[in-house]
């Protein structure tokens, strides 16, 4: 049995694009399993958080307590890919919540200021090529009401930019794009997740 | 209006993103609204998307008249108001009410049968337009002939303003149930499928590879209890919209709409734990009153609306 075929990931499946992300992992061997309870966090070695809308998912996620479960994942040894919505849900900071609606649920994992919507609204979505640190070859992204990372703190990698905006960045286990990935059929920042949670889980193996 | 390439690399308005967009609402709740207050309360319960107008079908249906495209400034009003994407109808082949709605910058267009028809034999070329479609269906050769058209969402007809979920539960059986039929057709059967459905042969082969319609398809018009909205998803769909359901119930006690609201998002992303259904349909009070669907005379029926 490959390495890939052992790992366990689960995507948070609350509302968003969660099947994409489903679709993509399981093509690239990995077991994936939807999560919409703590309970079903038990075993996983990576959680993506998908795009679709960052004030449902974050309500959701804190009526059944799935924040905190989410939180001890990662602190337990886990990886966490957010996308879109799901880098929102990770940063210490959001910008661009109406005032009315108050402080936006966060797990506050990741060292990131995020700006919500900041290219514009759906008119202004866009598809690019991106140069991504570590790939030989331009990456296809889109952004779709995309937020972007405004500041990053010490010890946050900075992997991809655009338009002097940064749109993909690593901190340890916890990985932050802006755009698609799981949109445009190109794998590569999945493996690059699915290489992470490897490295989490044979660290939590030691 | 034209799909826009401003430079060799960057690309706006094609169907990847229209259709990109519309994947991002699944196991969401979109909610109508008609004022930005209501559009507060939506977002707050947890509302995917607000579909703003100035009256629910509710409302539509007792009043009369011509319903038309929304006042501009309410919509921008709901707009500037939440942080979420802002839908607004149009009439049926009302392609001006839809420039208008473009330039606005509303996120996407509901080409609806609630509101009166402009046009009575053709729908708006969507392809033409940057913004996403919306279009209401009641059987799989309308969903795929608006697909054609360039919808990237379809949504159930159901009977919008009545409350009474079994026309949305009709038209999910319909559409899904030919999928079905068409998954487990010869290939070589296809062709005359689409010439019965009067659709095109490559969404017919579409649907025959892939089990599904090629966009998002979500539940509408009646639904009013989270345990609607569940029953929705478990038939299949994708999400839900929800019209008078939520701000015409409770009598109008606020707290009893937003407990409601959030209800049913909840219901959505929860549609397989009964035990989560059963504490979110606690005490929601009255759900809004609603029109038995066999005591509408055929005029009064919107979903025949559409072609």
């Amino acid at each position: 049995m490959s390495t890939s075929q052992s790992l366990r990931i689960g995507v948070l499946a609350l509302q968003g694009a969660f099947r994409e992300h489903k679709r993509l992992l399981e093509s690239l061997g990995a077991w994936v399993t939807e999560v919409r309870l703590p309970q079903q966090l038990e075993g996983l070695s990576g959680l993506i958080l998908p795009g679709g809308e960052s004030t449902t998912i974050g309500n959701l996620m804190v009526e059944y307590h799935l924040d905190t479960a989410i939180q001890d994942f990662h602190a337990a040894g886990g990886a966490i890919f957010g996308t879109c919505a799901g880098a929102i849900l990770l940063a210490r900071t959001i910008h661009g919540t109406p005032p009315q609606f108050g402080v936006q649920p966060s797990l506050n994992l990741m060292d990131i200021t995020v700006q919500r919507n900041a290219f514009g609204r759906q008119l202004d979505s866009f598809r690019t090529l991106l140069d991504v640190s570590g790939f030989g070859a331009p990456f296809p992204a889109v952004f779709i009401r995309a937020p972007v990372f405004k500041a990053v703190g010490e010890g946050v990698q900075v992997l991809a930019e655009h338009a002097g905006q940064i749109v993909l960045a690593r901190c340890g286990r916890l990985l932050a794009g802006s755009f698609h990935p799981e949109l445009t059929g190109d794998a590569r920042i999945h493996e690059l997740f699915l290489s992470m949670s490897r490295e989490a889980q044979a660290a939590a193996a030691v | 209006m034209l799909p826009l390439m401003s430079d060799q690399q960057t690309q706006q308005g094609t169907t990847e993103i229209k259709f990109g967009f519309a994947e991002m609402f699944k196991g969401g709740v979109i909610m109508d609204v008609v004022t930005p207050d209501q559009a507060r309360v939506a977002e707050a319960a947890g509302a995917t998307a607000v579909m703003a107008l100035e009256r629910v079908p509710a409302d539509i249906r007792r009043d009369g008249g011509v319903a038309r495209m929304s006042d501009p400034s309410m919509i921008k009003e709901i707009i500037a108001a939440v942080s979420i994407p802002v839908m607004a109808k149009v009439r049926i082949g009302h392609f001006v009410e839809a420039q208008i709605l473009q330039a606005l910058g509303v996120d996407f267009i509901d080409e609806s049968e609630v509101l009166t028809p402009a046009d009575e034999s053709f729908h708006i070329d969507k392809l033409k337009f940057k913004v996403p479609f919306v279009n209401g269906a009641k059987n799989l050769g309308e969903a795929l002939r608006r697909v054609a058209e360039g919808a990237s969402m379809i949504r159930t007809k159901g009977e919008a303003g009545t409350g009474d979920v079994v026309e949305a539960v009709r038209h999910a059986r319909a559409i899904l149930g030919e999928i079905r039929a068409i998954r487990v057709r010869p290939f070589e059967e296809l062709m005359s499928v689409a010439r019965d459905l009067g659709t095109p042969y490559h969404l017919v082969q579409y649907v025959h590879a892939h089990g599904k319609l090629p966009v998002v398809n979500f539940a509408a018009g009646g639904i009013a209890t989270p345990a609607d909205a569940a029953l929705m998803m478990q038939l299949g769909l994708d999400g839900v919209f929800v019209g008078s359901g939520i701000f015409k119930s409770g009598g109008g006690d606020l707290q009893k709409i937003e407990q409601r609201a959030r209800a049913i998002v909840r219901a959505t992303t929860h549609f397989d734990n009964p035990d989560i259904l059963a504490e979110v349909s606690e005490n929601l009070g009255l759900p809004m009153t609603g029109i038995n669907i066999d005591s509408l005379i055929p005029e009064e029926r919107l979903a025949s609306r559409g072609w």
